[in-house]
């Protein structure tokens, strides 16, 4: 097959099925309170439908305010690129793909808080602040994380290092700390409550209160494919899939991804979410469990 | 068999944490608790002839450590009517933070020692050294005198990991002398906390800096 329509179909692919993952949850939350709930698909048709509409802008707003969510779209689009989905490697990959990877997170939340900020509206403020203040822990459990499988595979390409060897304990604890930097980085309880329309108390909800039309669906999209993405990333550094044929693989991985989905509908439906003054306890312990699985590994070779 | 200990050590640097970073006392002393469990069952990992000594300085500590002491803290807990640690002198997330860059330092610190064959490969030094640092933090930073004693439980812990080294030349009736010490020493505390409850009708230890007649 050609690379590039290899590489087309591949991005088609994860475009495509990524607002499916927050139907599951949501079906998952309706089935554990005994709800009907909306389709698996509502995404899919609040995205047309937001697509359809117009866009109002307020006097106050630069272009930045609609470019935002567009670069913060194509950003996530490209860092799926860089993920392997399966025994044939990413659809790009070259040696330090996991720092770009690591950047393109950063740049895409970086345009949605501008674009947020742009806006002049003192909630979106707050919401920009929350947002910037828990991705500082954040990404020094991501980047503590991808260190980790670096020094377990001596690589730094991540189609190498989303390969890793078999399980242990070091990777009990990985998987441990990135889903709970998934659940924050995707603004799901308890750090944050998807469901929440209280502007005092939200996070990635307040910040996109002025966007509406065609750059709105674009943050919606962007947020499905941001949790398709950190699935993806959980599922490879926890499973060991490389004897598996081609067909094994991709069915394993999209198991897995289902399973972390349901997971996460598991604990938005049993748990509250959290005071935000505890917020921190919970993001320190997911970056320090990041760093014993980083210090597990690096100890490993000696151990 | 050393990947099978460094397992249940690791279990125990972890439970550090958890007791570093929560604030609710029943929690502290559960962590502690389960952390002194954890540590009595070593013994019979370490030994591999069980002689009887060693089987029942294994059950005396788990008694002691796992349901006695915890029993003696839960029931000051229950006569001072308080379940939270307010306002500690060293937050929870810093003393997390603390106990987490302690832990780190005590494993690069265990790479670098001169320790005997055997023990290289094990973390029972680094377990030790971090087990020691995280009962001291609990000792300095905490206000309330039930966490002091968890600290202090902590501490010991530590200090007994170290002992296991030393587990094939010391009589294990030494190990048995100094669980009994600790037992002891926690009745004397749990006295003193009920004599500060009355007094002062509060267990915060920030208000014992006078003297008086």
């Amino acid at each position: 097959m050609m690379p590039a329509l290899d590489m087309a179909l591949r991005l088609a692919a994860c475009l495509l099925l990524a607002p499916l993952l927050p139907g599951i949850i949501n079906r998952v939350k309706s089935w554990v309170a005994g709800r009907r709930g909306p389709p698996v698909l509502q995404l899919y048709y609040d995205l047309a439908k937001l697509w359809r509409k117009g866009v109002v802008l307020s006097t106050a707003v630069s272009p930045g305010h609609v470019a935002g969510p567009a670069v913060a779209w194509v950003a996530l689009a490209v860092a799926s690129l860089l993920l392997p989905l399966g025994p044939a490697g990413a659809p790009l990959a070259f040696p330090g793909d996991a720092l770009l990877f690591v950047y393109l997170l950063a740049l895409a939340r970086f345009c949605t808080a501008s674009a947020a900020m742009d806006a002049g509206s003192a909630f979106e403020g707050m919401g920009v602040v929350r947002e910037v203040s828990y991705a500082v822990i954040n990404e020094a459990a991501i980047i503590a994380a991808l260190l980790t499988l670096g020094v377990q595979t001596g690589s730094v390409s991540l189609s190498v290092m989303l390969a890793p060897p078999a399980a242990g304990a070091g990777a009990a604890l990985l998987a441990a700390g990135l889903f709970g930097v998934l659940l924050a980085e995707n603004c799901r309880v308890p750090f944050d409550d998807p469901n929440t329309h209280l502007e005092l108390t939200m996070i990635h909800e307040a910040m996109v209160l002025d966007h509406s039309g065609p750059p709105l669906a674009a943050i919606l999209h962007g947020a499905a494919l941001k949790l398709l993405l950190f699935a993806v990333l959980l599922a490879k550094t926890v499973l060991a899939l490389t004897s598996l044929s081609w067909l094994a693989t991709m069915g394993a991985l999209g198991a897995s991804v289902l399973v972390i989905v349901v997971l996460v509908g598991l604990v938005e439906s049993l748990l509250a979410r959290l005071a935000f003054r505890r917020v921190p306890l919970l993001l320190a312990t997911s970056f320090l469990l990041c760093v014993f699985a980083l210090l597990v590994a690096w100890k490993g070779g000696r151990l | 068999m050393t990947d099978t200990l460094n397992l249940f050590i690791g279990l125990a640097m972890g439970l550090n944490l958890l007791a570093l970073a929560s604030s609710r006392l029943p929690s502290v002393i559960r962590a502690a608790a389960l952390q002194g469990m954890v540590l009595g069952i070593l013994p019979l990992l370490i030994e591999h002839d069980w002689q009887w000594m060693v089987v029942l300085v294994s059950i005396g500590t788990i008694a002691v450590k796992g349901f006695v002491i915890p029993h003696l803290l839960r029931r000051a807990l229950r006569a001072a009517n308080i379940d939270r640690e307010m306002k500690p002198l060293i937050g929870f997330v810093p003393s997390l933070l603390l106990g987490a860059a302690a832990t780190v330092g005590a494993v690069a610190l265990g790479g670098v020692l001169p320790l005997l064959p055997e023990h290289a490969d094990s973390l029972l030094v680094p377990g030790s050294f971090a087990t020691v640092v995280a009962g001291f933090l609990m000792l300095m930073g905490r206000t309330k005198a039930i966490s002091q004693v968890c600290g202090y439980l902590i501490l010991e812990n530590g200090i007994y990991l170290f002992g296991l080294l030393l587990i094939n030349s010391t009589p294990l009736l030494v190990e048995a002398g100094i669980l009994l010490d600790l037992t002891v020493a926690v009745f004397v505390i749990g006295i003193i906390m009920d004599r500060i409850q009355k007094e002062f009708d509060t267990l915060d230890t920030n208000k014992l800096t006078t003297l008086h007649e």
